[in-house]
C-alpha cells in the first residue's frame, strides 16, 4: 500500500525537484540569477502558457488532447486589436466577447469529439486551422493596441516581497491555478475528468455523465485559451495572426513534464505550474549563458520530454505488475482457503 | 442488375474522392480562365493543371508515408521538422566554392552530390526508425512519440544549419525540383516511382495485409503471428524517408533552406490529405490512391484560391471546414442518420 500512494506522487516530486534543483544550479552558476524578481519574471514571462497549460491539463487528464490554444491566444489578440482599434468597442465588453469565443470554439471541440466520434487530435486540429485562418482574414498585419484600459493593466505593477513586483498577468494566473485546483481535486466534475480517463466505458457504467463532463473539459481548455490570450495581449500590446505559433506543444510539454500522464486518468494540476517553470528556467539559463543560442532550448525540452515519457513508462509498467502480482496473490489466497 | 453495377462504382473508396476532385476541376473549368490550357514551350509542359502536379508532389511523398503510419494506427506529427532537418542537412553537404574549370567559374560542392543525397535520405531514414523504436519497441502513444521530434526538429535543423538560411548553388541538385523530363517536371517522376514502389509493396508482398490486420487489431495480429514491432517499425520508418525527399525536392525547388519555415504545418496538410481520400484515421483497410487524390484535391484549392486572387490565409479557414465536415461524415451518427434519411 505505502509504495502505491509514493508512486502516485513520484513524478510530482522529480517536477518539483528538478526545478529546485535548476534554481540552485543557476544560482551557483550565474551571478544575479538567484533574486526574488528574476523568480517573479519567470511567472511574469511564462503566465499565458501556466493559464493555458492548466486548461490542457484536464484535457490530457481526461485522456484527450487540444491543439488550439496558440491558435487561440492569436485569434483573441487579433479580435481584441480589431474590435478596440476598428470597431472602439468597451474593452470589458471586448474581454467578455473574447471569453465568449474562445468557450464556443472549445464547445465546437466537445461536440465534434463527444457527439461525433472525432479524435480529440483531429477535432482540435480543425480548431486550430480555423482560429489562426480567421485572425489572419480579420488582417495580416501586426494589430497594436492602444486603449487606455489595456494599456493600464499591462502597465499596472503591484509591489510583493524583497522589493521585487507582479504583473496583473500574474494575479490572474495565480487565482487560475487556485480555481483549477479546486475543480480538478475538490468537485464531482474534478473526480469525472480522473474517472473518464483512467476507462471511460467503466465511467460510463458507473453512471458519470461522460458526454457533458467531456464537452465541459473543451469548453474549459477554450476558455482557459482565451483567458490566455487575453494576458497575452496585455503582455504584447498588439494583435498578430502569427502570435503564439507552437504554444500548444510548449504547454503540453509543460503538461508532462508536470506528470500527467498522456494516457489520462493520472496527473496533478501544480505539477503543470512546474512543468511550464522548468522550462522557462531552461529559456532563462540560455539567456544568462550568453553564447547559447535559443534553440537549445527547443532541444532541451524535447530531451525532458523524452526522459518524463520514459520514466511515465517505467511507472505505468510496475504498478500495472504489481495490479497482476496481486491478483495472482488473490487467486491463489483463494485458492488456498478452498 | 443495374443498381448492383452502381453499388459497384460507388463502393469502391475512391469514387468519392475522384468525384470531389472532378467537381473542383469543374468549377475551374467553368470559373478560372485558361485553367485547362496546356503550352509546349522549350520542350517543357506548363499549364495549371501541370503546376498542380508538380507543387502536390511534396504533399503527395509525406501523404505515402502517413498513409502506412495511419494504417498501422498511429500518426505522425514530426514531418515537417523531419523536411526542415533534411532540408539543412542537404543544403549543408552540397555547400563548397566557385573553381576555375577550364577558365570557367563553376560551383563545386565539397561531397559529390550522389553521396549527398544519399547521406540526406540515410539521416531521414534514421530519424523514422527513432520515431518507430519510440512506437513500436517502447510502446510509447504515437502521438507523443512523434512530438518529440516535432518539439526538436527544428532545433536540430538550425543547429545544422547554425540558424542560418542557407542558399544552395550546386547547378546539378535543381534537376530535381526544377528540372523536366521527357516534356514533365521530374518531381512528378520522383512521386511516381515512390508510389509504384509502395503499392508493389503494400499489394504484391503479404506486407499490406499485416499492415491492415495490425491497423485493425494490434493484439489479435500478434496472436496470429504477426511481427507487429516490426510492421511498426517499418511504417514509421517510410513515413521517416518520404518526408527526408519531400524535404530534398523542396530544397531543390526553392534552391535555398530555411529551417524555419521549412514544412511548418505540412504534417496538417498530409494528415489531411489522408482523412480527404476517406481513409479511417482509426487505422486498418486504407487505399494508397486514395490518399494521392487527397493530396492532389487539396493542392487543387490552394492553386483555385490563388489563381482567383482570394487572400492564401483564407486556406486555414477552408482545411478547417473541410476537415469538419469529412470527420463529421465518417461519424456512426450521421451515418445512421442519413441511412434512415434514405
Amino acid at each position: 500500500m505505502k509504495v502505491q500512494i509514493n508512486s502516485k506522487y513520484t513524478s510530482l516530486v522529480i517536477t518539483i525537484g528538478i526545478f529546485a534543483a535548476l534554481v540552485v544550479i543557476g544560482s551557483f552558476s550565474y551571478d544575479n540569477f538567484f533574486g526574488a524578481q528574476n523568480l517573479v519574471n519567470l511567472l511574469i514571462d511564462n503566465s499565458f502558457l501556466i493559464i493555458v497549460a492548466l486548461g490542457e491539463t484536464l484535457v490530457i487528464i481526461s485522456g484527450g488532447i487540444d491543439l488550439s490554444p496558440g491558435s487561440i491566444i492569436a485569434f483573441v489578440s487579433m479580435l481584441a486589436a480589431y474590435l478596440l482599434t476598428t470597431v472602439h468597442c468597451n474593452p470589458i465588453l471586448v474581454m467578455l466577447i473574447a471569453l465568449a469565443v474562445g468557450s464556443a470554439v472549445g464547445l465546437m471541440h466537445g461536440i465534434l469529439i463527444t457527439y461525433f466520434n472525432v479524435q480529440p487530435f483531429i477535432a482540435t486540429l480543425a480548431g486550430m486551422f480555423l482560429t489562426r485562418g480567421l485572425s489572419y482574414v480579420i488582417s495580416t498585419d501586426t494589430v497594436s493596441i492602444s486603449n487606455p484600459l489595456f494599456v493600464a493593466i499591462s502597465e499596472y505593477r503591484i509591489p510583493f516581497l524583497f522589493d521585487s513586483f507582479l504583473s496583473a498577468g500574474v494575479i490572474v494566473t495565480l487565482f487560475m491555478l487556485l480555481v483549477f485546483i479546486y475543480i480538478a481535486h475538490y468537485t464531482r466534475f474534478g473526480r469525472a475528468i480522473y474517472a473518464i480517463g483512467s476507462n471511460e466505458q467503466s465511467a460510463r457504467l458507473m453512471g458519470l455523465p461522460v458526454n457533458r463532463t467531456k464537452v465541459l473539459v473543451y469548453v474549459l481548455s477554450g476558455f482557459t485559451s482565451a483567458v490566455g490570450g487575453l494576458v497575452f495581449s496585455f503582455y504584447m500590446l498588439s494583435g498578430y495572426g502569427s502570435h503564439a505559433i507552437g504554444l500548444e506543444l510548449d504547454a503540453i510539454a509543460g503538461v508532462v513534464v508536470g506528470g500527467t500522464l498522456m494516457t489520462g486518468g493520472v496527473g496533478f494540476v501544480v505539477g503543470t505550474v512546474f512543468g511550464v517553470l522548468i522550462e522557462g528556467i531552461i529559456q532563462t539559463f540560455i539567456n544568462f549563458q550568453g553564447n547559447l543560442n535559443s534553440w537549445w532550448t527547443r532541444i532541451a525540452i524535447a530531451v525532458l520530454l523524452l526522459i518524463f515519457i520514459a520514466l511515465q513508462r517505467v511507472l505505468v509498467a510496475r504498478r500495472e505488475r504489481m495490479k497482476s502480482v496481486k491478483r495472482v496473490e488473490t487467486i491463489e489466497h483463494a485458492a488456498s482457503a478452498d | 442488375m443495374k443498381p448492383i453495377l452502381r453499388r459497384g462504382i460507388t463502393s469502391h473508396q475512391i469514387f468519392w474522392p475522384l468525384v470531389g476532385l472532378a467537381l473542383l476541376l469543374l468549377f475551374n473549368f467553368l470559373f478560372t480562365k485558361s485553367f485547362f490550357l496546356l503550352e509546349m514551350k522549350d520542350g517543357h509542359l506548363y499549364g495549371s493543371l501541370i503546376d498542380i502536379l508538380n507543387r502536390a508532389s511534396v504533399l503527395m511523398l509525406l501523404t505515402i508515408g502517413m498513409t502506412l503510419v495511419i494504417a498501422s494506427g498511429g500518426i505522425d506529427i514530426s514531418v515537417g521538422s523531419v523536411m526542415a532537418i533534411a532540408s539543412s542537412a542537404i543544403a549543408v553537404l552540397l555547400s563548397g566554392q566557385m573553381v576555375d574549370i577550364n577558365g570557367q567559374q563553376q560551383f563545386v560542392s565539397h561531397i559529390p552530390l550522389g553521396y549527398a543525397l544519399l547521406l540526406t535520405l540515410g539521416f531521414s531514414l534514421l530519424l523514422g526508425l527513432w520515431n518507430g523504436i519510440l512506437v513500436s519497441y517502447l510502446g510509447l502513444q504515437a502521438i507523443v512519440a512523434t512530438l518529440i521530434l516535432l518539439v526538436a526538429g527544428r532545433g536540430i535543423a538550425q543547429l545544422i544549419t547554425s540558424g542560418n538560411v542557407i542558399t544552395v548553388y550546386n547547378e546539378r541538385f535543381f534537376y530535381i525540383g526544377g528540372g523536366f523530363l521527357f516534356g514533365l517536371p521530374v518531381s512528378i517522376f520522383v512521386v511516381g516511382a515512390v508510389f509504384l514502389l509502395t503499392m508493389i509493396g503494400i499489394k504484391k508482398t503479404p506486407f499490406g495485409l499485416f499492415l491492415e490486420t495490425v491497423g485493425i487489431n494490434r493484439v489479435a495480429a500478434r496472436f496470429s503471428g504477426i511481427n507487429v514491432p516490426l510492421v511498426t517499425l517499418i511504417c514509421y520508418s517510410v513515413s521517416g524517408l518520404c518526408a527526408g525527399l519531400a524535404g530534398i525536392l523542396m530544397t531543390s525547388e526553392v534552391r535555398s533552406s530555411d529551417p524555419n519555415t521549412m514544412g511548418l504545418f505540412i504534417e496538417m496538410d498530409a494528415i489531411l490529405a489522408f482523412a480527404i481520400a476517406g481513409n479511417s484515421m482509426a487505422g486498418g483497410k486504407f487505399s494508397l490512391g486514395s490518399s494521392m487524390v487527397g493530396a492532389l484535391i487539396i493542392q487543387t484549392i490552394r492553386t483555385t484560391i490563388y489563381s482567383r486572387g482570394v487572400a492564401p490565409e483564407i486556406m486555414l479557414v477552408v482545411n478547417a471546414i473541410i476537415v469538419i465536415i469529412i470527420c463529421s461524415l465518417q461519424s456512426e451518427r450521421v451515418k445512421t442518420a442519413m441511412a434512415k434519411f434514405s
